[in-house]
């Protein structure tokens, strides 16, 4: 029996309080996202249940129950609390997936300030920016990303502490650096929770978008109701499964999904602290029995790549409910998946914005391959037209997908940015960005972004952000950077640029400039793919026309190039 | 091939590491280790063909090949004939 049951049911008689109720939540109290996580899960009688299993790629493991996790938590809370880190400040994570960055997170949380999780491949102007927008006080790294910090910590005169979790002592620390070491800290039992409302915020998490600098996508401690039910009812979680969620809590679904889903519902879970191996992978879920594994359609292309006869050497018998996310999961990896497993990779389809999962398909539904599902029990979505912004009625018809306000993990504000946050509204619709459309059984089908946003592997890359670090090589005079179709992510980032004088085309230099984004930005955002030419094209304003660089990537139709060259 | 073999490591000590990294060798695992990414593979891959002026066709550049120092100069062995 999954934990929906009957889907149509749910729809009928759905209501918020359904997991209010289940979390004993009341309008008006209390409600801290690190304490339902660890401090609830042990006065339910779970203090002695696995909490996290992790391991990283050198073969190293580390296990932490409930308890464990409660006594971290208010460590490093207490720690932060000590540095007179408090209601409010922003923390920055900045940490590769040890156990520090998930304990850190609920750390944060448990004393009122907002966690702002970082991919630790950010560069260090990547990193700048994220830090400067949202004035952080404090960030928790580990000494192989310090350097990142250290190359631009003259410009973020606001970050008061650098926290180094690993420290060994082998040089000393330098400008605003602390140590921290959770294994030689004295446990902290008590501590006194921040008594966080419903719209206190929890997590700021950097998004891009077409135009302008990365988007700090401020969330609220109420985002708990949304990601408990969705955890519960889309990845089915209970009280025995062991779960993997291999994304990363730099990103959004690494800590809606990686962190406060499965420990708000008192599940085990395990991560693997190493780079993608699909040998690895396998053999992770046949030591842990991962019952429930939630990937990308990026990672499970490449275990598609890898072939199936690697998955017939390992016993991966104890898998029982996959699910996807980032990207659309095209139908072939769908129906390979239920061959190979046993079961079918189910797409879930949502945003940083989002919070938590807004299309899905569920446990127990008919499954269409290629196809998103439908909607969650509460949330209205629909596909608007693209000029009126009026629903789209017929059936196959392709639209802009929307969704109506006022859901719990809805983002309250994209941080510092009050005018890009309305624009994101229309008619009374939540814009995701994306077009799709909607077949006569209700089921929504992906067919892009609305914009020039680069989806690679599942995150989203900026082209201006890319533009602009472009123009800082010393060769480059002029750059437009668009999607270019990928087998396995899907997209990747392509850059046409003009050079300066002085400058010779060819390999050397391209994986110059190549190297030269990775390290800034990062090695998302690095091109993979560099084209000299001559001139790029313009609008009569003198605007690049990126649309015209993309059609011609994807083998699009271009059209009457005058309009475009009038309209952008 | 011993020259090569430090060729890629001293690259990869000065592209892709830290500071304050690990020391690494020709056998530490850089993919699955977590050293090199699948994307930064990609700029891995075209400095091997600049420097040895060889192609490398993608269904060859598999993380698998590209896991270690050792590997990845035996790859590119394998393409110098």
């Amino acid at each position: 029996m999954t934990n929906i049951g009957s889907y149509a049911e749910r729809v009928k008689n759905f209501d918020w309080s359904i997991s209010e109720k289940e979390l004993a939540f009341k309008d008006g109290n209390v409600i801290n996202i690190g304490w339902y996580c660890s401090d609830r899960i042990c006065q339910l009688g779970m203090a002695d249940k696995p909490a996290l299993l992790w391991e990283n790629a050198a073969g190293r493991e580390k296990r932490y129950t409930y308890d464990d996790v409660r006594l971290t938590t208010n460590t490093i809370g207490a720690f932060l609390r000590g540095l007179g880190i408090g209601d409010g400040d922003r923390v920055c994570l900045f940490m590769d997936k040890i156990p520090e960055l998930y304990l850190g997170f609920l750390g944060v949380l448990k004393i009122g300030a907002i966690a702002q999780p970082l991919f630790s491949a950010f560069g260090d102007e990547a990193l700048r920016i994220r830090l400067s927008d949202a004035g952080t006080a404090a960030i928790i790294t580990q000494r192989k990303h310090v350097a990142k910090v250290r190359k631009m910590l003259d410009q973020v005169p606001h970050l008061r502490h650098v926290i180094l979790v690993d420290y060994d002592g082998r040089k000393p620390l330098r400008d605003r650096e602390v140590a921290f070491s959770l294994e030689q800290a004295e446990p902290v039992q008590e501590l006194e929770i921040f008594p966080t409302k419903a719209e206190s915020p929890s997590v700021l998490h950097y998004t891009s978008g077409t135009t302008g600098q990365p988007k700090g996508v401020k969330h609220v401690h109420y985002a708990l109701i949304a990601q408990y039910l969705s955890t519960k009812w889309v990845l089915d979680l209970q009280p025995d499964d062991v779960y993997w969620c291999t994304a990363d809590p730099g990103w959004v679904t690494g800590t809606s999904y990686g962190i406060i889903g499965p420990w708000s519902l008192g599940v085990t879970q395990c991560v693997l602290d190493a780079g993608f191996s699909a040998e690895a992978w396998y053999r992770f879920i046949e030591k842990h029995k991962v019952t429930v594994w939630y990937s990308a359609p990026t990672a499970i292309r490449s275990l598609m790549k890898a072939g199936d006869d690697l998955v017939r050497k390992f016993d991966l018998s104890s898998l029982r409910h996959l699910a996807s996310v980032g990207e659309p999961l095209n139908a072939e990896a769908v129906v390979w998946s239920k061959n190979v497993y046993g079961h079918p990779f189910l797409d879930t389809y949502w945003q940083t914005e989002t919070g938590s999962i807004m299309l899905t398909n569920f446990p127990g539904m008919e499954i269409k391959p290629g196809s998103m599902g439908k909607a969650f029990p509460g949330i209205t979505a629909t596909v608007l037209d693209t000029k009126t912004y009026e629903p789209i009625t017929e059936p196959g018809r392709v639209g802009l997908i929307a969704f109506k306000p006022g859901w719990p993990s809805m983002m309250r504000a994209y941080w510092n940015n009050e005018a890009t946050y309305q624009a994101k509204f229309r008619n009374g619709w939540y814009l995701s960005g994306d077009r799709s459309s909607i077949d006569k059984d209700g089921y929504f089908w992906f067919t892009g972004r609305d914009d020039d946003v680069i989806n690679t592997a599942g995150h989203l890359v900026s082209p201006f952000e890319v533009e602009s670090a472009l123009l800082e090589h010393e060769a480059v005079a002029e750059s437009a950077v668009v999607a270019k179709p990928d087998e396995v992510n899907m997209e990747v980032v392509k850059a046409f640029v003009t050079l300066k004088p002085g400058f010779d085309a060819g390999a050397d230099l391209e994986l110059n400039i190549m190297n030269f984004i990775r390290k800034k930005l990062s090695p998302l955002a690095m091109p993979q793919e560099i084209e000299y030419v001559d001139s790029l094209p313009k609008t009569r304003s003198g605007k690049i026309m990126r649309r015209l660089l993309h059609a011609r990537e994807w083998g699009e139709e271009i059209g009457d190039i005058s309009t475009l060259e009038d309209d952008e | 091939m011993e020259d090569a073999k430090d060729v890629v490591l001293n690259y990869i000590i000065e592209e892709y590491l830290e500071e304050e990294d690990d020391e690494i060798t020709y056998d530490t695992p850089l993919i699955s280790g977590g050293i090199v990414d699948s994307f930064s593979m990609v700029s891995l891959k075209r400095f091997l063909e600049n420097k040895y002026q060889i192609s490398i066709p993608d269904d060859k550049a598999t993380p698998e090949a590209f896991d270690t120092v050792n590997s990845i100069v035996a790859l590119v062995k394998s393409f110098l004939g």
